[in-house]
């Protein structure tokens, strides 16, 4: 990386930022030219991940999972579907004879619209700042496949393939019955003719595929997932993005399971609206932990595994249900630093400042001495990689930590990320379904203070108290 | 991982334990011709697991084999039909696998990894039989490489070191070895796509350029694959500092946030001609988020990246005390210390058992890159050490790492090499050995008889 100013030798002095607290060198003010990234490069060129394999083998499925996960981890991605495109350029689908390889017309439309996916694709990444593009079709072609790579070498940007190949008509009937049958295409028609008609819409495709080739392809950079994930083929990861990419497809499955989230029961300091410390649970909260254990049993789930964090107030929890138990100091609450055991009307009183730039951007702002919401991603970003590879889970942690997994699950973009709702005493039970997550929310009737503070409509630094404490809710 | 396969969960003693790693013990089992690196990788591997704090060890049949015969003679030994040489080459696998059984049931062992060729399906039956009688998950890693000159980098690397070549000059012992390969060739069976499906393995080809994976069935399996995928073997050096001395180094006080004093300037001025005399090319450089290793590399005045994992270790309550104020505030804590110094939390703080965990990104994100200089703490880089010499969680702790030093790391063979360049600017010395009396009784004498001297 190429320095493009001359900065003198002489030490500058350092100024700390004040929302992300990041130590910067004084340049009067212009932090573009600072040589300090406090953000992890993940990649320097733009990167198109592009998908390959026939229908119903799971390519988007993958493309939405792997979106989701990039964003959540702060890779901005977006995803281009060439089916979207497809149905807005031909506003009623027939049938099959549509994708017949001898059909001239349709394959001039189909050819159109991955030329204005591929359009859109750099404009997301010259005009929007993004830095992963998921090419989502199939591909199937060498031809196809050329066009894109050229595309690619044109604009400067590094391709990554991703080939799923299943043969399993168990696994291809499924995939049909999930996600096929709501699809636009098919909302006119029976389950039956859905059926037939997409099949043979597969077998048009069957003649001319050409699945990347290990030997004409070496120089390609690739990953197979043969059989839902049963083996991989893994060809020239090019750098610290695709690793990600790979270790996640590598984890990721599609066992149906569910995922169990809720916060301990009511701590101590939650009746004294004070945030953060070490605490034990309330009567309240120990009520609550003897009523989680009554409903979990009744879910009779198999295999389940509940972890906690490594303080109290979970711990405790976690004790009433009478099974074993894992702690992870990555489940625990967000260090709020010089706040920590502070109310709302302490922190305005002695800190009124960082009291308002932390409601201006309550995600990335990072207490002093403490951690941001963007930081508590960073940390549990494992956790999440370790519930993808788990099946029956029950999470039992603390109010921004449950707003993090949530927004992973429920792909919640980091502004809504902390203002989501986890209130206290409440079950979120979540079941991937489809493309996304079906929630079942379960309030176990232990009543409990309110801890969600909303966003107040003054959020300037000049505010008065008063405009500060507007949205603090009720405490001891 | 697989439609429907939900990992049979035996519970771990442990119950503290941040993840459950493993169910049952696993062995992890070489193949590959001679000279494919399946000891470099074992090696590095069973590091690795050691330092994430998965107790593993290597069995190296080679070296059963060494002690039994005891002196090599020649390529002869591993011809194939030589009887007498297979007999022995059968028991030295057995005792290795023995060995393997003891450590994993009686010795507290998580991981064996069994270093071998076991490049005939047979062998790999063996020890899939002997396996299962002993309840442990078998994972294989084949080295699969036909290019010349990585095979020949290999030999001349690690071979002619070899205590079977330390009488042979360099041209015989290059021949001899490449006769012995050849002993290997016609038999050898490499996992197959079809024959071998229901086992799980990766196959690495041509020093990590491919990779085929198959039925990774747990954490374990999944994080030593994300590890064999990240590392390489082109030559690079790592080179570790400390930030240049800090205002709150010189009064004694351990964390916080302060600036460098005027002679943490001057090692920044030059840590910078030093990084410029190396003529290292397309060198990283890392720091963390704290003001004083950010002053240090703003003195190099080429970009770097600052990584918050790469921050201090966090001495909860003691932050920015000295160690006289935390025998006088928290004596108790103080000796709970200095009893285990590895595992000890601050209170409301961490331990280097947590640091180890925060670091292993950056480990895995150095193992990825090339030359890479970081900038970091005295905690930081001792558990950063720890990782590249292979050090235990008892000696991790009170590793020395003086600042004003650089230590310019060279993998090297199976190894590291070190080299330590003071750049001889003078700093205090924040060095704090393990007091002869750790008891929670003691005096403050004997508990303050090690600290290093400060303004």
């Amino acid at each position: 990386m190429a320095l493009a100013i001359n900065i003198s030798t002489e030490h500058k002095n350092l100024t700390q930022t004040p929302l992300l607290k990041i130590w910067v060198p004084w340049t009067g003010g212009n932090l573009n030219r600072r040589r300090g990234s406090s953000v992890p490069q993940f990649c320097n060129s733009p990167t198109m991940i592009v998908m390959v394999g026939l229908p119903a083998r799971g390519k988007t499925y993958i493309s939405k999972k792997l979106t989701r996960y990039l964003n959540w981890i702060g890779v901005p991605t977006k995803m281009f579907n060439v089916g979207q495109y497809r149905r807005e350029a031909v506003k009623i689908y027939k049938n099959f004879e549509f994708f017949k390889p001898d059909n001239e017309e349709a394959m001039k439309i189909r050819k159109a619209c991955a030329a204005a996916a591929l359009k859109d694709v750099a404009l997301y990444f010259t005009k929007e700042q993004g830095q992963v593009a998921v090419f989502d079709a199939t591909n199937t072609t060498r031809e196809r496949r050329a066009i894109i790579l050229s595309f690619a070498m044109e604009m400067g940007y590094k391709v990554f393939f991703v080939e799923s190949i299943c043969d399993d008509p168990e696994i291809i009937a499924e995939n049909i019955r999930q996600v096929k049958f709501g699809s636009p295409d098919y909302a006119d028609r029976d389950i039956d003719e859905a059926m037939e008609d997409f099949t043979q819409r597969i077998d048009c495709y069957r003649a001319s595929y050409m699945p990347i080739d290990d030997e004409k392809d070496r120089k390609l950079s690739y990953i197979k997932i043969f059989d839902v994930g049963s083996r991989y083929l893994v060809n020239r990861v090019q750098d610290h993005i695709q690793s990600r990419i790979v270790y996640y497809l590598m984890n990721i499955h599609v066992t149906p399971r569910s995922i169990y989230l809720s916060r301990h029961g009511e701590s101590e300091l939650n009746l004294l609206g004070r945030i953060g410390g070490d605490t034990g649970l309330s009567p309240r909260g120990q009520k609550y932990a003897s009523a989680l254990a009554t409903f979990i049993k009744g879910q009779k789930i198999i295999d389940l595994k509940v972890w906690t964090s490594h303080m109290k107030r979970t711990v405790q929890t976690a004790e009433a249900l009478g099974v074993q138990y894992e702690q992870w100091k990555a489940l625990n609450e967000i260090d709020a630093g010089v706040c920590e055991e502070l109310t709302y009307e302490e922190i305005q009183e002695n800190f009124p400042e960082e009291f308002a730039l932390r409601d201006q951007d309550k995600y990335r702002y990072r207490y002093p001495k403490g951690e941001s919401y963007e930081d508590l991603v960073h940390r549990l970003e494992p956790v999440i990689m370790e519930l993808e590879r788990q099946e029956n889970v029950l999470v039992i942690c603390h109010q921004a930590v449950m707003r993090c997994l949530l927004a992973y699950f429920l792909d919640k973009p980091a502004d809504e990320l902390p203002y989501l709702r986890c209130p206290l005493h409440t079950v979120l039970k979540l079941t991937p379904i489809a493309y996304g997550c079906k929630v079942e929310s379960f309030f176990l009737n232990i009543e409990a203070v309110n801890t969600h503070r909303e966003r107040p409509l003054n959020v300037n630094i000049t505010r008065n108290p008063e405009e500060a404490l507007q949205t603090v809710p009720d405490h001891i | 991982m697989m439609r429907g396969c939900s990992s049979r969960s035996k519970l771990s003693q442990n119950q503290d334990r941040a993840v459950c790693m493993t169910n049952c013990p696993t062995l992890i089992v070489t193949v590959g011709l001679p000279a494919r690196g399946k000891t470099y990788i074992s090696k590095k591997l069973t590091r690795y697991l050691n330092w994430i704090g998965v107790p593993t060890r290597e069995f190296n049949v080679g070296q059963y084999r060494r002690e039994f015969v005891k002196i090599y003679k020649s390529f002869e030994f591993f011809r194939p039909d030589n009887e007498e040489g297979l007999k022995i080459r059968r028991k030295c696998a057995s005792a290795a696998l023995n060995d393997v059984r003891e450590y994993l049931t009686e010795d507290g062992g998580q991981v064996a990894v069994f270093d071998a060729t076991n490049t005939t399906r047979e062998r790999r039956e063996t020890i899939l039989e002997f396996a299962e009688q002993n309840g442990f998950k078998v994972f294989f890693v084949e080295s699969v490489c036909e290019d010349p000159d990585v095979i020949q980098e290999n030999i001349v690397q690690v071979k002619l070191g070899s205590p079977d070549y330390t009488n042979c000059n360099t041209e015989e012992a290059v021949e001899d070895f490449m006769k012995r390969i050849k002993c290997y060739e016609n038999s050898y069976e490499t996992l197959d796509e079809v024959l071998d499906r229901d086992l799980s393995y990766i196959k690495i080809m041509d020093v990590g350029q491919r990779y085929l994976v198959n039925r990774v069935l747990d954490h374990i399996q999944s994080r030593i694959v994300y590890y064999l995928m990240n590392i390489h073997i082109t030559p690079r050096s790592i080179y570790l500092c400390r930030h240049g001395e800090s205002e709150l180094n010189v009064k004694g006080r351990i964390g916080g946030d302060s600036g460098l004093t005027i002679r943490g300037k001057e090692f920044a001025k030059k840590l910078s001609h030093f990084i410029q005399e190396q003529n290292i090319s397309d060198l990283k450089v890392w720091t963390s988020q704290m003001k004083r290793t950010i002053q240090t590399a703003e003195a190099l005045n080429v970009p770097y990246e600052q990584w918050k994992v790469l921050n201090e270790i966090d001495a909860g309550v003691c932050e920015e005390l000295m160690y006289e104020e935390i025998q006088k505030n928290y004596p108790l804590e103080f000796a709970l210390r200095d009893q285990d110094k590895y595992r000890y939390r601050y209170p409301k703080g961490e331990s280097y058992e947590d640091l180890v965990q925060r670091l292993e990104p950056v480990i895995m994100e150095l193992e990825r890159q090339e030359n890479v200089l970081v900038v970091c703490h005295q905690a930081v880089l001792r558990c950063l050490l720890a990782y590249f010499l292979d050090k235990t969680a008892e000696e991790l702790p009170y590793l020395k790492c003086p600042l004003h030093t650089v230590l310019k790391l060279t993998p090297v063979a199976y190894g590291c090499k070190v080299e330590s360049i003071s750049l001889n600017v003078d700093a205090v010395n924040t060095h704090r050995e393990r007091p002869a009396n750790v008891n929670v009784q003691r005096t403050a004498e004997d508990a303050l008889q090690t600290v290093p001297p400060h303004l």
